[in-house]
């Protein structure tokens, strides 16, 4: 208790008094050089593994625009002949180690775009397709006053050159096997999105709507082969309505997992046939991409490289900072 | 002090229509309200509850940064530039605006308090014939009011009638004026007659015609109409609100000005709203960023535009362009999308975390038990909480002195009687001892009506009182004699004396207690009670003090009939008129003289003569015909003093001790060390003031020169100033160097620094203060006073005070403290950067128009190298870390705007945007700068040294902050473009989606989050347990709020309102992500901490040697060293230094003053000075609480 006298003592608390226990580091050269060092040959440590890791993994590149210096699919860049149909050969002189993925990639596609980004709708896509699609959906809203589903500019430009994998074996073209099973995100195809539901089939489902303007097919028809792959749960759908952070991106189309193929692409002759529907060659490119992946997943040098450098740079500064102390050590000084 | 007065603006200007004159009848309500005046209420309050919320939200969108964010959140609601979500900003500004808005509630609250507390007071009224207890707002103009003793003057009153003879009263003004000895008020004889007598009050008419309300509390011009007679009415016969009535029983008064229009409130002072250095640099800075931002838009509108141009137009096939939308149009578009987007690089939570850390660091002055005066017990307070990292940046001191450095407390320390010296105290081995706490009193027991305050520590001049030596007998009857104090006795026994100045009551109260009562005094005689023995002594005559003079006498006739003649005054003076036969005594005197002197007491010699009485009957004679005389009467009366003050036989001499305040030479020491200049403006004369210069080691033996200047015109001023200039500094120009600078088109002009060998002190008083003042001049006396180590201003008014103040902050770019106690100092306290009160005495004046206060001076030590300089620390940490954390965020975007098409894409989920700032980073960033300290108090106390960063700007500055952006600049380009490397064309380990656009905000995020907080640990140099957990915290609760955002839940349960459903699970769980995450926060971590180490290593500042001193000391530091107070062996003599003016002499002997004995009185002035009773501290008056707090607002 205070007494009378003393009513307006501030309390005598650590806090008050500002005399926290507190833990005071500071950059002496004891804490800095050392731990610049053991940065230094972590990084290096890590950046080898990275790289070395990443330097194992195959990856094979075909750009098919049709127009530049790649020449493949050259007939039908010009868009005429719908459906276009054409080859890229390419051949294997070692195993191409499995699982294979087969991506396509297109540069120079502005994904994320603002205006782009942000036109689709999320709650369409759970499956409310009775709801009006929203604003941000526009000039992909309507269709004679009928809802489009799925709506947007994103679902609109939705990729459909289609791949298939030959390998020549004797001259005859022997199907390569493509999973398209699981290659979206088990998040988008378990929660984000939905299929309407209605008695009956899909097709009800999506009754009163209309299929986006670029799409030749409704989204109930998506993938003939496999009734459960279609509507806003197809998963090649699942893959495009999830946009890329960069104008340069390339996405999973099939998994080379089953058959033959299973541990990988043998030696040998290749044909990818290619429908060739998208017109990207105003503003950009299109390729087909064959890889395998590690732990660190896909190709990237950079990571492997970059720490090995801020791992040199690391140990250049540790001994930089060493002749400094030495030479000035100011702390010995009086203050 | 009405000058000082004058000097403020009005606050209350507003009237409707400029009132001419002042009209009224008393007792005539319903002409009176025909005029419209104010009533007697108050109002200080902004809001009442219906007005609140439009009016404060009208007051915070003036705000530019309240306002910008309104304008943002306009440009969020279209459609065609919105890139982001309402709720981005809405969030941050609903909470900014409450919290705002909730501080200002209850400050007004608090003001609805006090003004309904001083409205509700009462006071008796006379209406319609009869006294009824009114509250004071309910007082009319043109009321007659009776007041009773120690009450406070409720309006501005004409005095009527009053219970003491010859209408007189006795009002103190410390509240108005700080000057704490009483005045007296009469009122007209005419209305005086009244009496107290209802009947004729209430029958009372009297016109009054007067000046309008004004602020002028030393001028009253008016006439009164009354009986078909006019008076005219002066000050002399006003009572101005505020004051209060002392040792009258009661008074009647006419209201003549209430409410706003008392001269009290018109002088409530426009208070300018100060603002720190940190504030301007701050709202510079805003501007700058503004501009930036602009840049930024314009750039990345540009890059829109062109990327419209050539890619959007192929583009089109996959997204179509929006009506009417081309390339240019959509550039327009962009450059405002993008102002919301990097709205962040001007954060909404700067100000209110500003104003939180300010809060806080006010908190803790509040709450520091080291600057808790316990025997007053006052805390420090922190009046105005937005001004503390100011107290880091003090470089001028202006101190007050009475009061302030000293403790206006008289003590009679030591006497030579007869040539013999007493008030030391030997030991065995005849040294001096210090006197301490601990040194045994004087036991005044065998005198029953000794003051028990008083205390002497010399065994031996009881000693010789009781032996009954004549000489010593003598002399403390001339001090229970010769004086103007008047005594009053509540009950028998206990004495209260008045005395004009502390000096006198100091001289008298010594007397008392060496068995010298004086007990009570009539116009004739004065009642002492010696060695117990009552004495009447016929007064005959006295010859008051005045400057001139420097010395009073008294001549009285003793009861056994004997003439004496007794002096007291300044040693030069008295000497000059002593009889030769005491030459020899006087050379003893002078040594003791030269002795106290040395110790800095204010010495008086005392001198005594017997009178022949047929002499003195012709003296009589010749005085009462020249006091009458008509011409020239001054002249005839001291010709009259100076012929019978003469042969005059030497007594001794006094030294009192003007109390300095425990610790100020130390605090003084150790402000100067830390580079702080400190100027002393006094009220004070010259001598005193020199002479408290030496006492607290402002002035030294040592310094090479004291320049004096007391000249009488502008160009002596001018020469003596130039000539002191010309010797520190031989070869300083003839003009001063004048630095120019602009900021924003103002102009201002700075005068650099000179610097000199060696010390010099400088001591200037008013007369000469005014002349260097001037225009011309006044860049001349700033050169020269700041090449002295200290400056001394004597004799100065509250306005030259104010004056000198604005002269430094106006070519000094330097940040300006003035300390005071009383209501002189309220204008230099309102003036100055920062203005402290001394509170725990009796004017309130001075603390409530401060911005800091507290009891001691010696606290100001610890204000400003403790909490000043952590404040300014945290402050400029807390700003550094603050611009570095948004800019990095906000650049963000801008590298990626060259990714996205310029298309105001963000790189992160809108939901860290509106959090970012509020959740993640805000605690962090708050604990830094609140528990930061790089040493500890008792090192800042070791090391003033530590205090010149502040002082010369260093910690924060446009350089530090384009460093700050630089920073930024690297950070946000290592923050986007290693996740963009990393990420490029990259998958998941299952070969699955990682480069799209939801993994790499999330990665993009993450990187920056993490990069901040390790930047924040950097930062840090204190971390207490409450960092470590803001730190911790902050990340767990980021990683915690994402998953849940990002969970399936979340998702189902607000459809479709988190889009990053699954994002964290799919991105979080890959190596690559991770080593991605640790490159960034290294790489933006590592090179900062390599060059700190390398800076410190190579240019170490004066922290880093102080803190690796502490880390070598690891223990604490030993404990400041005590010191001995210095003792002078000066030949310094220190003049007369009665700080009173003219007394109440005239007033004892023209017989106006026919006091009765005041029994049952209260109040009333304690012998020792301003040492107050509780009853009277708890009575302080609630008015001018009011009334500074309104003057803050204003």
């Amino acid at each position: 208790m205070k007494s009378q006298q003393a009513a307006n003592r501030p309390d005598n608390t650590a806090f008050t008094q500002q005399r926290l226990p507190a833990w005071q580091p500071m950059l002496s050269a004891h804490f800095v050089i050392p731990g610049f060092l053991l940065i230094g040959m972590a990084f290096i440590g890590i950046g080898v593994a990275l790289y070395i890791t990443s330097q194992n993994i195959q990856v094979l590149e075909k750009d098919y625009t049709g127009t530049g210096q790649y020449t493949a699919c050259s007939e039908c860049a010009d868009m005429q002949t719908i459906p276009c149909i054409c080859n890229v050969t390419f051949s294997l002189t070692t195993l191409f180690t499995g699982p294979v993925f087969l991506y396509y990639g297109l540069s120079n596609y502005y994904q994320n775009y603002r205006k782009y980004q942000v036109s689709r709708d999320d709650v369409q896509l759970w499956g409310d397709v009775t709801k009006s699609p929203g604003d941000a959906c526009a000039p992909y809203q309507y269709i004679d006053n009928k809802p489009i589903a799925p709506c947007g500019s994103i679902a609109n430009s939705m990729f459909n050159d289609t791949f298939s994998l030959y390998q020549i074996i004797n001259g005859t073209m022997k199907l390569v096997p493509l999973d398209g099973k699981g290659i979206a995100w088990w998040t988008d195809y378990n929660i984000k999105f939905r299929n309407p539901s209605a008695q009956g089939s899909l097709q009800d489902a999506f009754n009163g709507t209309m299929k986006p303007v670029n799409w030749s097919k409704p989204a109930y028809e998506l993938n003939p082969s496999d009734m459960n792959d279609n509507g806003f749960l197809n998963q090649d759908f699942l893959v495009w309505m999830r946009t890329a952070a960069l104008p340069d991106f390339q996405k999973l189309y099939r998994r080379i997992t089953s058959g033959d193929y299973a541990l990988g692409l043998p030696p040998g002759d290749y044909v990818l046939q290619i429908e060739y529907n998208y017109a990207v060659k105003d503003f950009g490119r299109k390729k087909v991409v064959f890889s395998n992946v590690t732990w660190m997943g896909g190709k990237n040098e950079f990571l492997g490289v970059a720490y090995i450098v801020v791992g040199s740079l690391c140990l250049v500064m540790s001994v930089v900072m060493l002749v400094v102390y030495a030479k000035y050590k100011f702390a010995d000084e009086n203050a | 002090m009405g000058s000082v007065m004058s000097s403020f603006a009005l606050c209350y200007g507003k009237n409707k229509k400029k009132e001419e004159e002042r009209h009224l009848r008393a007792n005539d309500r319903e002409l009176n309200l025909s005029y419209k005046y104010g009533t007697n209420a108050i109002k200080t309050s902004k809001y009442n509850l219906i007005t609140f919320l439009p009016l404060n939200f009208f007051e915070q969108f003036q705000r530019i940064a309240n306002a910008y964010f309104l304008f943002l959140l306009i440009l969020q609601l279209i459609p065609a530039i919105s890139s982001l979500s309402w709720f981005t900003t809405v969030v941050p500004l609903v909470l900014v605006l409450s919290i705002t808005a909730a501080k200002d509630a209850s400050d007004d609250i608090n003001r609805h308090k006090s003004d309904k507390q001083v409205n509700n007071r009462l006071v008796d009224v006379l209406i319609n014939g009869e006294l009824r207890s009114e509250k004071w707002m309910n007082v009319q103009v043109g009321d007659i009011i009776k007041l009773e003793n120690n009450q406070f003057v409720t309006a501005d009153l004409l005095l009527l009638s009053s219970s003491e003879p010859l209408n007189l009263v006795y009002i103190e003004t410390a509240e108005l004026d700080g000057e704490t000895n009483l005045k007296v008020k009469q009122s007209l004889t005419v209305t005086g007659e009244m009496g107290d007598s209802i009947a004729k009050l209430a029958a009372f008419n009297g016109e009054v015609r007067c000046e309008p309300p004004n602020n002028r509390l030393d001028k009253f011009t008016g006439t009164m109409t009354f009986q078909g007679q006019k008076y005219s009415l002066d000050n002399e016969k006003i009572l101005l609100r505020g004051c209060r009535l002392r040792n009258t029983d009661w008074c009647f008064g006419l209201v003549i000005f209430g409410g706003h229009e008392t001269k009290l409130m018109q002088n409530c002072g426009k208070t300018t709203f100060k603002r720190t250095s940190i504030d301007h640099l701050m709202n510079v800075l805003v501007l700058c960023i503004f501009g930036f931002l602009a840049f930024m838009c314009t750039i990345l509108a540009i890059g829109n535009g062109i990327w419209e141009h050539k890619e959007g137009t192929v583009f089109t096939a996959f997204l179509p362009r929006d009506e009417g939308v081309n390339a240019s149009f959509s550039a327009f578009l962009t450059f405002w999308s993008y102002v919301i987007i990097l709205n962040t690089v001007v954060p909404i939570s700067l100000y209110v975390s500003v104003e939180i850390i300010r809060l806080g660091n006010s908190f803790y002055i509040d709450w520091d038990r080291k600057m808790y005066y316990p025997r007053s017990d006052t805390p420090a307070e922190a009046r105005t909480t937005t001004l503390n990292e100011e107290l880091g940046q003090i470089k001028y001191i202006f101190s007050d002195k009475t009061g302030t450095l000293t403790q206006n407390i008289m003590t009679f320390n030591k006497c030579s009687i007869n040539g013999k010296s007493y008030g030391d105290v030997l030991d065995f081995a005849g040294q001096r001892v210090e006197i301490t706490e601990k040194t045994e009193k004087v036991d005044f027991s065998y005198n029953p009506l000794a003051d028990p305050k008083f205390y002497f520590h010399d065994h031996s001049l009881v000693e010789a009182v009781k032996l009954e030596d004549p000489e010593v007998h003598q002399f403390f009857r001339l001090l229970g004699l010769c004086h103007t104090v008047m005594a009053e006795e509540k009950k028998a026994g206990d004495l209260l004396y008045q005395a004009q100045s502390p000096d006198e009551g100091a001289l008298v109260t010594a007397a008392r207690n060496f068995g010298f009562v004086f007990r009570s005094r009539t116009p004739e005689t004065v009642n002492i009670v010696e060695m117990g023995v009552q004495k009447s002594y016929e007064l005959e005559a006295i010859l008051d003090f005045n400057n001139v003079r420097k010395r009073m006498s008294v001549i009285v006739r003793s009861p056994e009939g004997k003439l004496s003649l007794y002096c007291k005054g300044a040693d030069t003076i008295v000497y000059e008129r002593l009889h030769p036969s005491c030459s020899k005594l006087m050379d003893i005197t002078t040594e003791h003289l030269n002795e106290f002197a040395g110790e800095g007491l204010r010495t008086l010699v005392l001198a005594h003569k017997e009178l022949d009485e047929a002499y003195f009957q012709s003296w009589k004679a010749r005085h009462h015909e020249a006091s009458t005389a008509l011409e020239e009467r001054e002249e005839k009366l001291d010709e009259l003093y100076e012929e019978i003050e003469k042969d005059l036989l030497l007594l001794g001499a006094t030294a009192i001790e003007d109390k300095l305040q425990d610790g100020v030479p130390q605090a003084i020491e150790e402000l100067s060390k830390a580079d702080i200049k400190i100027w002393v403006l006094t009220g004070d004369k010259q001598e005193t003031a020199e002479n408290i210069g030496y006492s607290c080691n402002l002035l030294r033996e040592e310094m090479d020169e004291v320049f004096i200047v007391a000249a009488n015109s502008s160009e002596e001023v001018k020469q003596e100033l130039q000539n002191a200039r010309k010797k520190m500094k031989p070869d300083s120009e003839d003009e001063p160097i004048i630095i120019e600078s602009g900021i924003l088109g103002k102009k201002s002009k700075m005068v650099a620094d000179e610097t000199v060998d060696g010390e010099y002190g400088l001591v200037i008083n008013g007369h000469s203060l005014a002349f260097a003042l001037e225009k011309g001049l006044e860049l001349g006396f700033l050169r020269t006073a700041n090449m002295c180590k200290t400056v001394i201003c004597c004799r100065v008014t509250p306005l030259q005070k104010a004056q000198v103040v604005q002269l430094v902050k106006k070519y000094k770019n330097a940040v300006t403290l003035a300390i005071g106690d009383g209501a002189n100092d309220v204008s230099m306290i309102k003036a100055a950067h920062i203005g402290v009160g001394i509170s725990g005495q009796e004017g309130m004046q001075a603390v409530l128009s401060s911005d800091f206060s507290f009891a001691q001076f010696r606290y100001l030590q610890r204000l400003l190298l403790v909490h000043g300089r952590w404040s300014y620390l945290r402050m400029c940490k807390f700003l550094r870390y603050f611009f570095y954390k948004n800019f990095t965020f906000t650049l963000v975007h801008f590298w990626y705007a060259f990714f996205c098409g310029f298309s105001a894409q963000t790189v992160y989920d809108e939901w860290f945007i509106t959090l970012y700032n509020l959740v993640y980073t805000a605690l962090p960033v708050l604990g830094m700068s609140l528990f930061e300290q790089d040493v500890n108090d008792r090192w800042s106390f070791q090391y003033p040294q530590l205090y010149a960063p502040g002082q010369l700007n260093l910690y924060f500055n446009k350089a530090a902050f384009i460093m700050c952006v630089m920073h930024s600049c690297y950070s946000s380009l290592v923050l986007f473009f290693v996740p963009y490397a990393a990420m490029y064309d990259t998958v998941r380990d299952d070969g699955r989606e990682i480069a799209d656009y939801q993994s790499f905000a999330l990665l993009a995020q993450t990187c920056l989050l993490i990069t901040v907080s390790i930047q924040l640990g950097l930062d840090t140099a204190y971390w207490t347990a409450v960092n470590q957990f803001f730190l911790w915290g902050s990340l767990a609760v980021y990683f915690a709020i994402t998953f849940t955002m990002y969970s399936n839940g979340m998702y189902l349960i607000f459809t479709a309102s988190f889009p990053f459903i699954g994002t964290a699970r799919n991105s979080l769980n890959q190596p690559n992500v991770w080593l991605t995450i640790i490159l960034t926060s290294i790489l933006c971590v590592l090179p900062v901490v390599a060059f700190r180490f390398l800076l410190i290593q190579l240019y170490p500042t004066i922290n880093d040697r102080v803190r690796f001193k502490v880390r070598e000391a690891k223990a604490a530091p030993p404990p400041l060293p005590k010191r001995a107070r210095l003792r002078r062996t000066s030949s310094r003599r220190s003049g007369y230094a009665f700080s009173h003016t003219q007394g109440y002499g005239d007033l004892v002997t023209s017989r106006r003053f026919l006091r009765r004995p005041a029994i049952g009185h209260a109040g009333g002035f304690s012998p020792s000075g301003r040492q107050q009773s509780s009853a009277r501290q708890e009575s302080l008056p609630q008015t001018y609480r009011a009334v500074g707090e309104a003057s803050r607002r204003v």
